[in-house]
């Protein structure tokens, strides 16, 4: 059965607020996971496997964080995302907002990329949510 | 391996839960000075105990062959101090286990009173390593035997739980 979108964000809530130990109310659509909820490179595994549990999902690695791209020479140069970089994230992560990435796409910028609303928008890809 | 922070396993259920005791004792010389007058046992040793009881669960799941660590202490919540004397009973469950790691939920009790309880995320180190041991094979197959895996632990189907064939050969080697 598939999922509301309001289901969606209270589950990646609280799977946020047990990862991060964040308060609920920090934990609004357009917060950042690192600049605003102050995730490191270790709860991105955490958050997945809550992810997964919670909504009974599998989630491959590199589909949500695609890192695989940007350790990837032929997409990175001097520090930045290519044109052919920031094409193959966009079709990887369509989930994601990279307007503002785009402008200025500093490799070392992109983790601080993914908002709330960005992860719950990538869930309902998977649960089918309406 | 002398970091010991769990004295012997007292349950060892293959995949899915294991209970160990720590004594505290005046003996130990940490607590001479944490705190004088006052020896206390640390919390954060009670965590690296509960750790290295449910890290040994986890790496046995995996016959020893992935690379655990102890990735991040997800949760740690703590009623009262032990006090030289108590027997701390470690008992941690895996609630989750994934190619790339695991959860484990932990409790530690003194008697009936709950001491502590944490949430532990073991991370299996990535391809890099893949084909190392994280310890020599004989010294791991020496510290599981001294903890007492062997004398308690059961496999899945409740068995006696019984070495890896590849520890043992790399062991013996």
């Amino acid at each position: 059965m598939a999922a509301t979108k309001e289901e969606v964000f209270s589950k990646v809530q609280g799977a946020l607020v047990d990862a991060l130990g964040v308060d609920d109310e920090e934990v609004t659509p357009e917060a950042r996971l690192v600049g605003d909820l102050g995730a490191e490179s270790i709860d991105f595994l955490d958050i997945v496997f809550r992810l997964e549990k919670a909504f009974d999902i599998k989630i491959p690695r590199g589909e949500l964080f695609p890192e695989d791209i940007l350790t990837n020479a032929q997409y990175v140069e001097n520090g930045r995302v290519t044109a052919d970089g920031l094409k193959q994230l966009e079709s990887r992560m369509p989930f994601a907002d990279l307007s503002a990435f785009r402008d200025n796409p500093l490799v070392q910028d992109f983790g601080n990329l993914l908002t709330v609303k960005d992860m719950c928008r990538y869930v309902e890809t998977k649960v089918g949510a309406g | 391996m002398r970091w010991f922070w769990i004295d012997r396993y007292t349950e060892f259920e293959s995949g899915r839960a294991a209970t160990a005791v720590k004594n505290v004792s005046l003996a130990e010389e940490h607590l001479h000075d944490h705190f004088p007058g006052a020896p206390l046992m640390p919390n954060s040793l009670v965590i690296e105990g509960l750790a290295q009881t449910g890290g040994l669960l986890v790496a046995e799941h995996g016959a020893y062959q992935e690379r655990v660590v102890l990735a991040k202490v997800a949760k740690a919540r703590f009623h009262f101090s032990a006090v030289p004397g108590d027997t701390l009973v470690y008992h941690t469950t895996i609630d989750d286990i994934h190619k790339d790691g695991a959860v484990v939920s932990g409790t530690s009790r003194v008697g009936d009173r709950l001491q502590g309880e944490v949430q532990l995320f073991f991370a299996h180190l990535n391809e890099a390593t893949a084909g190392k041991w994280l310890y020599d094979p004989a010294s791991l197959l020496a510290m599981l035997k001294l903890l007492g895996v062997y004398d308690v632990g059961r496999d899945a189907a409740g068995r006696p739980l019984e070495i890896p064939t590849t520890l043992a050969a790399n062991a013996e080697g």
